[in-house]
């Protein structure tokens, strides 16, 4: 079942990945990130994730594609880009020897050190049955006791990113007396 | 049969390499492609490849330390996001159309 499943969302996942690298259109490439992302949750179902993957659903396709498809519509860049065209001719070729030697490489690491990642905590797959709500309460009890700082920090980044798009994003009242 | 389906049970190996694969497609596209916002899109993938192994080291080792690394980085991600965008309206609103190379100056 476990393997139905990998194979699903793996198929979903690579099927979108290189529909965001190939799709010319923007919008065509957003929607295959949006594939891309539910490939995603499902996989974070199936590996004991509940909380994040319901965060990745509403987040992730929810808010940033959504953002992605607005500021699409916003520019009017809904263009198709013309992919054939290429300024520099080595760097296509470079490009892809650069993402298979990447992926060569960490394919290497992972598969010659798996016999060296042993579970060392308490673990995570409590019995479903018996508490629906370990795995929220256990990122809970992480979030707001171990990493409670980091926490906070994000907060402050949050603030900080609001205030400087919105300060980016205005329009200064020299530029516009200049524009008119 | 039922060995068979045994054997083939995915284990973290697996989804490691399908994060691994993940993050190399996003390389390409971001080294490839040339609108900001699909380079973008692409930097999103990578950001989900690397999810996608905290996660699966989060069950090997049944550490939920990996999960709430997840959380931060989706937390950054959507910061990182919406300054992104926002750098790129700014620029677009100035010259309509431009892609990566037009802008590579960093100046206005």
């Amino acid at each position: 079942m476990e393997l139905v499943v990998f194979i699903f969302s793996a198929a979903m996942i690579l099927i979108g990945g290189l529909g965001v690298v190939l799709r010319s259109h923007p919008v065509h490439a957003a929607l295959s990130l949006v594939l891309t992302l539910f490939g995603v949750a499902v996989i974070f179902v199936s590996q004991e994730a509940h909380f994040l993957a319901a965060v990745q659903v509403i987040v992730y396709a929810g808010a940033i594609v959504v953002l992605f498809l607005f500021v699409i519509m916003l520019l009017g860049v809904d263009r198709t880009e013309d992919i054939k065209t290429e300024p520099f001719k080595v760097q296509r070729p470079l490009a892809i020897i650069v993402g298979v030697g990447l992926i060569g490489l960490v394919t290497a690491a992972v598969v010659t050190s798996r016999d060296v990642v042993a579970t060392r905590g308490a673990g995570i797959a409590e019995p479903e049955m018996t508490d629906p709500d370990s795995n929220i309460r256990q990122l809970s009890r992480s979030v707001f006791g171990d990493y409670v700082v980091a926490f906070e920090l994000t907060s402050v980044l949050l603030v900080v990113a609001v205030v400087g798009t919105v300060l980016l994003t205005r329009k200064m009242k020299s530029t516009l007396k200049e524009s008119q | 049969m039922s060995a068979l389906v045994a054997a083939a049970t995915p284990t973290t190996t697996w989804y490691l390499v399908l994060a691994a694969v993940l993050f190399g497609i996003g390389t390409v596209g971001v080294l490839v492609r040339r609108n900001p916002l699909v380079m973008f899109m692409c930097i999103e993938l990578m950001l989900n490849a690397v999810n996608l192994s905290f996660v699966a080291l989060a069950k090997r080792l049944g550490d939920i330390g990996g999960q709430t690394t997840v959380f931060f980085v989706m937390v950054v991600a959507a910061a990182e996001v919406v300054v992104g965008l926002g750098i790129i309206v700014s620029i677009m609103r100035k010259r309509p159309g431009a892609n990566v190379d037009d802008i590579s100056a960093l100046k206005g």
